[in-house]
């Protein structure tokens, strides 16, 4: 309702906007635009601020640079191994979970417990199961040896194996949202739909098949576009592992490169790191894109 | 007779079915459980070993005779693990007192003035949601930096105080304060900072408890920011102080101090969550997005 | 404080309405059902009006139309409509949440057009009663004293004082310390009313105010309203849109159509005499049975039968008619009086009319000039309706009540009846105003 009163009201609103609209326009508008201006100057100094010219040099040393390289290549098998793999372990952990109602509960706040703790902190846990060190082989070594299988060192060994324990780490660090996510959508699809199916006689995978997967398949596609999403952009849970000196290890993200080249050991470089982030930004936004539009054909909703 | 006979095969069969079923799903859910926990088990059990047991195990051990809180102790006096709480605490604090206020007044301004262009800067703001982090935070370096604030608190706090994610959250909320409740306030005389304070922030505060723990997770889980703004270890938040830790701290590789470390820094957060367990849920999943 | 409303006119632009209602939607503080029927009350008026007009062209609605009327000083006025006819609007104009398109607005000398809503002096209750559910009813009661600011600052025991003296009058002094969720709807209502009496308004205005009760508990709310409306000679609007409340309870009320006002009076006269169409077929439980008619050579023609003499019907002939009552006068185009301005023989030119007969308008008797086709009889204890079929009439079914001294021969297939002339009203058939 329009208030019989002055032109104060009509001010009033942007004050109270004020401080939101100056902090979002200082610390994500106007660094929006930056990025741009920045991936453009070449030879851009960082101390004395001044760069000599302008052009798409940066965009080209960085398409050039062999670390950059290895850290896409990383970068893209982290993220085609880690999202399908969890999103359909979630899938089932979450069918199972809905389908049994005691220690229900239990089990969901268990499974949650990785979305609140420190992914440096567990990393470190993880990192040293599966270390091999002058003392110990780890214990995962030790399962592996039960098993018999040779002890590998999974830190700072062959590149496959550095890479599964990434990936394993990362799935056990995305989990937790997904099966909320999905144990949510499973919980909103109407019962009914299921008491009718069993009259008919349809088996149980039938159901899944034809009802259950249907009805949640927008939550599905939704934790696929930002499961994509997350995993191109990770970097704690690598730094976790394999400390910082990501390159050294051979192990470095997309992201890794960007916060290398900004600051750290090899760093000062805000146009090598701007235009990285660009190209991150270029390859995220055309697989969420991809993704859009094959969840528009496949969802029937 | 045929077809009863038919039926008891069938029950039989459906019976067998469900427990080999169920038993298959139990076992995997308690597998994953076993996954999912065995992590914390590791860490604490690692930290309460003695630094000769640990390294003298080279088959480690599932469990310890011998606890001991040793690692704790050094934990907090061979490396500063308390500056790193605390300055994890007073940022997560700042950071979060700060939204809170930034946060609560755009959505007031949202859910509740008439302005021109509201609608406009709504679509805006929301469309600013999808903005990764990864592509502004080199200009917000750059500028903290020429700002003199690294190793300050405030070039910690300043970037993250305002969340369109938590506005958009807040003001549904406020949205579904029956209009009826300001036109009587306004009726009565009362100003519209009064009817925000007294009215709409006590009617919300479910949702204001769910924002300000999820900001505080967050606080206490970033790693990226704080390591680029500072590089001096009296501002070191605990997640640079653990690599820090790892990378020089102990002056060997002490594994089971390091796991004291670690608990610390896990504990709070989880005990945060058991407390808080459904508002965290519900919030997360609500805006999951974020993170 | 007499309240006085001259050419109050508003209109809401209608793109504005479109994005300004559809954001208020749900409500989980208080019943969904309860949450959702105030929004309509609350928003009835425009909304409603909105729908009305939905073409694609932005045009102006016309909530209130040049509206002119005096509420005398301590009555209790009902402001009664379908929704959709602006009551709702009028009420928030007079409380100052809506500022007036044009026209003004008096309390008194003053003119308070211009005047925010919390510098009226008015009391104001919801419909869903909008009590703060995170305080107590003490709380509650005392918010409106705690906003007073200066030389108005009232002392922490002044507050408390008026506060339990508001409780006392609406009597909930024993449920102070309770929060609005632990309390009845009748006592939350109560709450609301204490918390608009608190503050001593000079005008007391009520949104619907019973329409969240279920039936037994608004009869003893409607009570409840005119003794505390009697006790403290506040000047009172209701806005309802349940004609047995306003007529119950209402030194006048305020009939309105699509923004504008059908006919002020007290409610016996108003029911009595309708003014047009519309009005008589609002007011009455059952509603009143209209039938197409003509006048020829001074007999009232129903189908054949020439039923009544027409002269005896129309409204000049009543002594009520002329003058509309009460300390108030109406300014927009009088109708009974100049239609009727033409003669005062019973000579009525003769033209098609629309017959609206009370239900309780009809006589059983033998020799009765008017025959309907007998549908049924329905017993209601006090007295009998009998269902009948007439080929004029507008609705399917003529509702007659009769008293139960009366013996219908239900093997019959018709059944006659002689009318009272009071009980009959003519229409003219295009304006549909009263003749």
């Amino acid at each position: 309702m329009n208030m019989a009163r002055g032109r104060f009201d009509k001010v009033k609103g942007w004050l109270y906007l004020l401080p939101t609209i100056l902090f979002l326009g200082a610390f994500l508008v106007y660094p929006l635009i930056d990025v741009f201006i920045y991936s453009f100057e070449e030879g851009y100094n960082f101390t004395s601020q001044t760069y000599f010219g302008v052009g798409i040099y940066n965009y080209s040393y960085v398409l050039h640079d062999p670390y950059f390289l290895q850290a896409v290549i990383n970068t893209f098998i982290l993220v085609i191994i880690t999202v399908p793999v969890s999103t359909g372990l979630a899938l089932l952990i979450s069918v199972a979970l809905h389908s049994i109602t005691r220690f229900r509960n239990l089990l969901q706040t268990i499974y949650f417990l990785p979305y609140v703790t420190n992914t440096l902190a567990v990393g470190l846990v993880f990192m040293i199961l599966f270390k091999k060190t002058a003392y110990s082989d780890g214990l995962i070594n030790q399962l592996i040896n039960l098993f018999g299988g040779n002890s590998v060192d999974f830190i700072d060994g062959p590149y496959w194996a550095k890479m599964l324990v990434l990936c394993i780490y990362t799935i056990w660090v995305v989990m937790p949202f997904k099966i909320l996510i999905l144990t949510g959508a499973l919980a909103s699809v109407n019962e009914d739909y299921y008491k009718a199916a069993r009259v008919d006689g349809t088996s149980k995978f039938r159901i899944f098949r034809k009802i259950t997967l249907p009805m949640i398949s927008p939550m599905i596609f939704y934790l696929v576009i930002t499961g994509f999403i997350g995993a191109f952009k990770a970097y704690s849970d690598v730094v976790a592992l394999f400390g910082t000196d990501l390159n050294a290890a051979g192990m470095n993200t997309i992201v890794g490169y960007v916060y290398d080249m900004l600051y750290g050991d090899s760093g000062g470089y805000p146009s090598y790191a701007s235009a990285a982030a660009i190209i991150l930004f270029v390859i995220i936004l055309t697989i969420t894109v991809i993704n859009l539009m094959v969840s528009r054909k496949s969802v029937h909703y | 007779m045929d077809t009863s006979v038919d039926y008891k095969k069938a029950e039989a069969s459906a019976r067998v079915r469900g427990r080999v079923l169920g038993a298959v799903k139990g076992v995997f859910l308690a597998l994953w459980a076993l996954i999912v926990l065995f992590p914390f088990y590791w860490m604490v059990l690692t930290s309460v070993k003695s630094y000769s047991q640990y390294s003298s195990e080279s088959v480690p051990k599932l469990y310890t005779l011998s606890p001991t809180f040793q690692n704790y102790t050094s934990a907090f006096t061979e490396v500063p693990l308390a500056r790193y709480l605390a300055n994890t605490l007073i940022f997560a604090v700042g950071t979060t007192l700060i939204m809170l206020v930034v946060i609560t007044l755009a959505a007031f301004a949202f859910a509740r003035l008439e302005f021109r262009g509201k609608n406009a800067v709504f679509v805006f703001f929301l469309s600013l949601m999808m903005i990764p982090n990864e592509l502004v935070i080199i200009t917000n370096f750059v500028t903290i930096t020429n700002l003199n604030l690294r190793n300050t608190f405030a070039g910690l706090i300043l970037p993250s105080v305002t969340s369109v994610f938590y506005i958009y959250l807040l003001k549904e909320n406020f949205e579904q304060i029956p209009d009826s409740l300001y036109y009587a306030a306004k009726v009565d005389g009362t100003s519209d900072f009064r009817y925000l304070w007294k009215v709409m922030l006590p009617i919300s505060k479910p949702t204001m408890t769910t924002i300000v723990i999820l900001k505080v997770i967050e606080c206490w889980n970033s790693y990226v920011w704080p390591r680029l703004i500072t590089d001096d270890q009296n501002y070191y938040l605990v997640s640079n102080g653990i690599q820090e830790i790892r990378e020089n701290g102990f002056g060997r590789e002490n594994i089971p101090a390091m796991m004291a470390a670690v608990v610390v820094i896990s504990v709070p957060l989880i005990v945060l969550f058991l407390i808080f367990r459904k508002q965290i849920m519900a919030g997360v999943s609500r805006g999951g997005l974020k993170q | 404080m007499e309240i006085r409303l001259e050419h109050l006119t508003k209109k809401f632009p209608n793109r504005d309405r479109k994005s300004g209602w559809r954001a208020k939607r749900r409500s989980k503080n208080s019943g969904g059902k309860a949450e959702n029927a105030n929004l309509r009350g609350n928003s009835d008026a425009s909304a409603d009006l909105h729908n009305d007009s939905n073409s694609d062209i932005p045009q102006d609605v016309v909530a209130v139309n040049d509206f002119t009327f005096t509420i005398p000083d301590g009555k209790l006025i009902g402001l009664l409509g379908p929704s959709g006819c602006g009551k709702s609007t009028t009420l928030n104009l007079i409380s100052g949440l809506l500022a007036p398109t044009s026209g003004r607005i008096f309390f008194g000398d003053d003119d308070v057009t211009e005047l925010p809503p919390e510098m009226r002096g008015i009391g104001l209750v919801f419909q869903n009663y909008a009590l703060y559910p995170h305080l107590t009813v003490r709380q509650n009661i005392m918010f409106p004293l705690e906003n007073r600011k200066g030389k108005d600052r009232l002392s922490k025991e002044q507050m408390l004082s008026m506060a339990d003296e508001a409780a006392c009058l609406v009597q909930i002094d024993k449920l102070m310390e309770r929060r609005p969720g632990e309390l009845s709807g009748g006592q939350q209502q109560r709450v609301a009313i204490a918390r608009a009496l608190v503050k001593q308004p000079r005008v007391l205005l009520l949104d619907e105010p019973l329409s969240n009760l279920d039936a037994r508990l608004r009869l003893q709310t409607r009570d409840e309203i005119r003794r505390i409306q009697r006790e403290t000679g506040i000047t009172t609007v209701f806005v309802t849109h349940d004609q047995d409340e306003a007529m119950s309870i209402s030194d006048l009320i305020v009939v309105m159509k699509e923004g504008v006002v059908q006919q002020i009076g007290k409610p016996q006269e108003v029911y009595d005499s309708p003014a047009n169409l519309f009005v008589a077929k609002f007011l009455g439980t059952p509603p009143i049975n209209v039938f197409e008619g003509q006048v020829r050579g001074g007999k009232l023609y129903i189908g054949e039968d020439a039923v009544l003499d027409a002269g005896c019907v129309t409204a000049r002939n009543e002594k009520t008619a002329e003058v509309p009552v009460g300390g108030f006068a109406r300014k927009s185009e009088g109708k009974s009086a100049e239609n009727s301005a033409g003669g005062e023989t019973a000579g009525v030119p003769d033209r098609d009319v629309w017959v609206g007969i009370r239900p309780e308008g009809f006589l059983l008797r033998e020799d009765g000039p008017f025959c309907c086709e007998l549908n049924g009889v329905e017993v209601m204890g006090r007295d009998i309706s009998v269902l009948s079929k007439n080929k004029a009439s507008v609705n399917p079914v003529v509702r007659s009540i009769i008293g139960t001294e009366n013996k219908v021969d239900t093997s019959s297939p018709v059944v006659r009846f002689a009318l009272r002339p009071e009980k009959v009203f003519l229409f003219d058939r295009s304006s549909e105003e009263r003749l």
